[in-house]
């Protein structure tokens, strides 16, 4: 009847998972409690979970993206405690308990970290900045989220229903096969990211269509945001590589499921043929994190420096090379593993030549502050931050790019402060830097700049203190994974990162401390001028929070950096005083769609981790009839009339007015 | 979501589907031109392969060369991919998806046949490991 799971499933015996999930169950029903009795869920089920708004959902994505940074930042602070405890001792966790956390965390924090945050920003600011009123597929972008939704659910289950993959990040095999890891621990991996690699996959494909297809008048290629143009990049490549992804991780499916010898030791299989496919998706994926990140950096510098973006042909140019180039550098995650030199160098130099780009990029950056009036606010001190801590993240890239270094850090710490490096300083610092100025955007009030400063600063710090001992542990020899050691000479460092690991706790503190303040006294942070950085691109044009069709009357744009523009041509002619012709808006009605969808596929997912097939039937043939009642609709759109449209944009105007004579006045 | 900026797009860049503003006979003259070419060179590529008139060592040849004939023909006649100026952003989604193909597929086999290569036959392997 239910497959394996039985009620050994749950570990009675291990108090650690029994008691986090069993608070983590105890907030969401407490939270759950809370919304019905105080009569939300209406609310949030009309505004919020049937929502095709691209606002709305890239509000979601960042907010799965915060929470399960708790999450993988838990297992991050239990691994550095084991660590400093586990010298000639066994520490606090079990082997097994700690293979299991060191995969969720690498795990959760790349696909349900990095992912949605970079994803929720796109969502939320790319039809704004390119002057559109939703994305491409609205209801295809509600059911890309949810899927991600079901992908971080299923990994989360995990914690106290069986048990998670032992085996890293990304499954190797053998270890992976049913042989060596017979548990379901695997399968929580593989399905969760099926699944989820689906959202994914939907998300590219509507982002690359938007920028494509839907942008305002005017608005041509040249013309676009550079946040717009490493959007395209990213998704591009998302679309790409993901299928690789999933190919892969079916393969390893059917290996598991069906007896199928892709990538067993015998019958012909080849284990080889994993690491060349993982990474065949896996080197893409990097890009398609940090791409997004550098768009981020280029609006947070340029608007913050008054000046416009410095370089911006190369710095499109870059991005597009850097988008071609990372599917040419995969085999350096396994110089190791047997190529020979010819390849290995090809590979290598491939490696060392992405980073030109990249450096482009830099130097562009520079320039654009190099003589400007720069405003050192959060975002910027994010970004700042940013460039001093990922070009050093970038030189040791280089360095373990180079085929004989990387024989020697491989696998070793060293490259695990590498990683770290780029991924917290590259995407990490900017999807902060995102949240920070686009906060006021979706929500209509700033966030408070003490706590975001004593944030950063703590992150900053935290993150030095923490991943630098690491450079010099790899260095001498310590190899990563370890659950307890008997090298008398790494123990310090391994203090010391545990006290960076503290400091970084502190800053994530401060953010929530941030995020809590700023709403009780969203009064005073008002941002009534839906323009509050002076900022340089149309999302700044309409209100704070937008309308729900962004736009009252699509803007026409004339060059790069379209607001600025407009406000200068707004002061010459002492603002804009007629009124624009305002038109009825057709926009899609919400749909349950995507929650529906996501509803079945969870069932689906952990019927084929368990084994009850008449569950996965019963997922299957509930997502499918899902598709096809949506297929069917009917009305899939309604009408704004145009006298809401001019009675809503007239006092977005006025509002902006007196905010605009307000500043003037202030000295 | 039918606003004139949108319009002002469709003119100079149309998406698959949206140029449809030929007569239903010449479209289905089209389709079948389409049709007859496939199926030529479908059944040339049974009959290439069942034969004994073509040289054998070519007829692998032969059956690559059909195949990519038989991709141009779905790419013109049923995805309608043009070199015209509508067609701009099709054909460059097209170009980069074979150049990642190219890119992995190429990449993989050299991978793979430099691993063989280098390792040790299994017997040595063996051997090593008493």
């Amino acid at each position: 009847m239910f497959g394996r799971l039985t009620w050994s499933a749950i570990p009675i015996d291990q108090p650690i998972p029994l008691v986090a999930g069993a608070v983590v169950l105890v907030a969401i029903l407490a939270v759950l409690a809370w919304v019905v009795l105080a009569g939300h869920l209406p609310y949030l089920w009309r505004e919020w979970i049937t929502s095709v708004d691209h606002k709305r959902i890239g509000v979601m994505y960042t907010l799965l993206a915060m929470v399960m940074l708790l999450r993988g930042f838990s297992d991050a602070i239990m691994m550095r405690a084991q660590q400093t405890m586990a010298f000639q001792s066994q520490g606090y966790l079990p082997p097994e308990h700690y293979n299991q956390i060191f995969s969720a965390h690498g795990t959760i924090m790349i696909f349900f970290v990095a992912m949605p945050f970079v994803i929720g920003l796109m969502n939320l600011v790319v039809p704004l900045q390119l002057g559109v009123r939703d994305v491409a597929f609205p209801t295809l972008n509600s059911v890309g989220f949810w899927l991600t939704a079901t992908g971080a659910l299923l990994v989360n289950m995990s914690l106290v229903i069986g048990e998670f993959a032992r085996t890293g990040w990304l499954p190797y095999p053998p270890l992976s096969e049913l042989t060596y890891s017979p548990g379901v621990g695997v399968d929580y991996y593989t399905w969760s990211l099926e699944i989820s690699g689906v959202g994914t996959l939907v998300a590219g494909i509507n982002l690359v269509t938007t920028v494509l297809k839907l942008r305002t008048r005017g608005m041509t290629y040249l013309r676009m945001p550079m946040f717009c143009w490493t959007t395209l990049a990213s998704n591009l490549l998302i679309v790409a590589a993901f299928p690789i992804l999933t190919a892969t991780l079916a393969m390893l499916i059917l290996d598991r499921y069906f007896g199928f010898h892709f990538f067993t030791n015998e019958a012909g299989g080849n284990v080889m043929m994993f690491m060349n496919l993982i990474w065949a998706w896996g080197h893409p994926e990097v890009y398609i994190l940090v791409l997004p990140a550098f768009g981020i950096f280029s609006e947070v510098v340029s608007t913050f420096s008054g000046k416009p973006l410095f370089g911006y042909r190369s710095m499109v140019l870059a991005t597009m090379a850097i988008c071609i180039i990372s599917f040419m550098v995969w085999l350096h995650h396994f110089f190791t593993m047997g190529a020979g030199p010819d390849v290995n160098a090809i590979f290598g130099i491939a490696s060392m030549i992405i980073a030109v780009p990249t450096g482009v990029k830099i130097y562009n950056w520079l320039f654009t502050m190099y003589g400007g009036r720069v405003r050192f606010a959060t975002p910027m001190l994010w970004a700042i931050g940013f460039m001093v801590t990922f070009i050093i993240g970038g030189l040791t890239g280089v360095l373990v790019a180079v085929p004989p270094a990387d024989f020697l850090l491989h696998n070793s710490l060293f490259l695990v402060a590498h990683f770290h490096n780029v991924i917290i300083g590259g995407v990490l610092f900017g999807a902060f830097a995102g949240y920070t100025y686009w906060f006021p955007k979706a929500f209509g009030f700033r966030l408070h700049e003490g706590w975001g400063k004593a944030a950063f600063w703590f992150w900053l710090i935290g993150f030095y203190v923490a991943f630098m001992p690491l450079y010099a542990a790899g260095l001498l020899g310590m190899t990563r994974r370890m659950q307890h050691y008997d090298v008398a000479a790494w123990r310090p460092w391994m203090m010391v990162a545990g006290v960076g690991a503290v400091l970084i706790l502190i800053g994530i503190l401060c953010q929530i401390m941030q995020l809590v303040v700023s709403i009780r006294h969203r009064a005073e942070l008002r941002d009534r001028t839906g323009d509050p950085w002076d900022g340089r691109s149309l999302e700044w044009a309409t209100a704070s929070p937008p309308p729900v069709f962004n736009f009252a009357v699509m803007p026409d744009v004339a060059g790069e950096d379209a607001y600025w523009r407009i406000k200068a041509h707004a002061r010459a002619q002492d603002l804009q005083k007629s009124g624009p012709d305002y038109r009825d808006i057709e926009m899609p009605r919400n749909s349950p769609t995507g929650f529906v969808c996501a509803f079945f596929a969870t069932i689906m997912g952990f019927a084929l981790i368990w084994h009850i097939w008449w569950m996965v039937a019963l997922g299957g043939i509930g997502a499918f009839a899902t598709f096809v009642v949506f297929a069917w609709r009917d009305h899939d759109e309604y009408v704004i009339p145009a006298d809401d449209v001019a009675r809503i944009d007239r006092a977005n105007l006025a509002e902006r007015r007196a905010g605009m004579q307000l500043e003037a006045a202030a000295p | 979501m039918s606003d004139q900026g949108f319009e002002w797009h469709r003119r100079s860049d149309l998406a698959p589907g949206d140029q449809e503003q030929r007569g239903v006979g010449l479209k289905l003259i089209g389709y079948l031109t389409g049709l007859g070419l496939a199926v030529i060179l479908t059944a040339t590529s049974f009959f290439v392969a069942s034969t004994d008139l073509v040289w054998e060592p070519s007829i692998p040849v032969a059956i690559i060369v059909l195949a990519i004939a038989q991709m141009g023909v779905h790419l013109v006649f049923f995805l309608h991919i043009t070199t015209g100026p509508d067609n701009t952003n099709n054909v460059l989604a097209l170009a980069f998806g074979l150049l990642i193909v190219f890119l992995v597929i190429a990449g993989s086999l050299w991978i793979m046949a430099n691993l063989n290569h280098n390792m040790l036959p299994m017997d040595q392997i063996m051997r090593m490991q008493r």
